[in-house]
């Protein structure tokens, strides 16, 4: 898919995302099960991307403290969970995947 | 007297948005470098920040753009990392409802988590007026012009990175910083370790149906969890 095309719809899934409830508040009813199931899908979509990401950086499980991926990962939940920011989040776990694959001389 | 009221919560929102782009020049650096290295043009790339316009998700579409994923996948992406935006929709929803549509768009365009975050924080202290969303507008374009500056500024800087530095990483930081600071209950924990093992055990699942399946098992897991809490 071209790059253009896919900005687009990706736009307009966004924007589409921001101006639901706006849009729809005097208009219809939304059953309570689905805004209450709102708030977990993005944290099951991301989280289910996320372990294997760590835990099998090359595909297969890897489960080892010789795994810097595994290690950085931590360390950025860590970080995340400490300072609620997305930017220092990223660079204390890229600066731990640095650090960790010259220990462990990868 | 009705102008002088536009104009001062126009400019309230201009003040209390400014320290947040702090945080938000880095991230937009970040994205602007990040694209490039994903060869994706330059005026491509800046089209993205203003088309999209909002941040973790078009970090992770120009990775993933990178990483060739097909486009049904990365659009799929793209639409769940955003869809906390319904939930702030849901929450200004009550506050903007006597406005006509024009400015019901304009508003839901720049429903960003910076501008949400200092929007509903003014509501909830000075109530509802009938020229609030002025404010909601100041702090809305504030973020919206430091995000495109920080993106121009990112994609010359990009051009310069080696191509040899473990980039891919950002992507599951990303997602991790998103994650982490949404879990305040036993009901989100339970939904993200159901949906991160199940993940795990599913990843051999053709066209990533293993992503699907884990995800519906988590947030069932989340809901009777935290219907079982009440």
């Amino acid at each position: 898919m071209n790059i253009w095309i896919i900005m687009a719809i990706g736009g307009l899934l966004t924007f589409g995302t921001r101006l639901s409830f706006i849009f729809l508040l005097d208009r219809i009813r939304v059953p309570d099960w689905f805004r209450r199931g709102l708030r977990f899908v993005p944290v099951a979509v991301l989280s289910a991307i996320i372990l294997p990401e760590l835990t099998s950086p090359n595909g297969t499980l890897f489960l080892s403290w010789r795994n810097p991926q595994l290690l950085a990962g931590l360390v950025a939940i860590l970080v995340a969970w400490k300072t609620k920011n997305v930017f220092l989040t990223i660079l204390a776990g890229m600066a731990a995947l640095v650090v960790f694959q010259l220990a462990l001389g990868l | 007297m009705i102008a002088k009221m536009r104009k001062h919560e126009f400019w309230s929102g201009v003040r209390d948005e400014a320290p947040i782009l702090l945080g938000v020049v880095p991230f937009g650096l970040l994205f602007g470098a990040l694209a490039i290295s994903a060869h994706i043009s330059s005026p491509a790339a800046q089209a993205m920040s203003s088309i999209i316009f909002a941040g973790a998700s078009q970090l992770i579409a120009a990775q993933l753009v990178g990483a060739g994923t097909s486009g049904l996948v990365i659009l799929m992406v793209v639409f769940v990392v955003n869809l906390r935006h319904a939930l702030y929709s849901a929450s200004v929803a009550p506050h903007v409802r006597h406005l006509g549509t024009a400015w019901k768009l304009l508003l839901s365009y720049l429903l960003t988590d910076e501008a949400y975050a200092v929007t509903i924080t003014h509501y909830n202290r000075e109530g509802d007026a009938p020229d609030r969303h002025w404010y909601f507008l100041g702090a809305g374009l504030t973020l919206w012009s430091a995000w495109q500056a920080s993106t121009a500024v990112g994609i010359f800087i990009g051009a310069q990175i080696p191509a040899n530095w473990p980039l891919g990483f950002v992507l599951p930081l990303t997602f991790i910083a998103l994650v982490v600071p949404a879990l305040k209950d036993r009901a989100g924990v339970a939904a993200a370790l159901v949906a991160g093992l199940v993940g795990l055990l599913a990843t051999n699942f053709p066209y990533k149906t293993g992503l699907l399946v884990a995800a519906l098992i988590g947030i069932v897991t989340g809901l009777l969890i935290e219907g079982r809490q009440k």
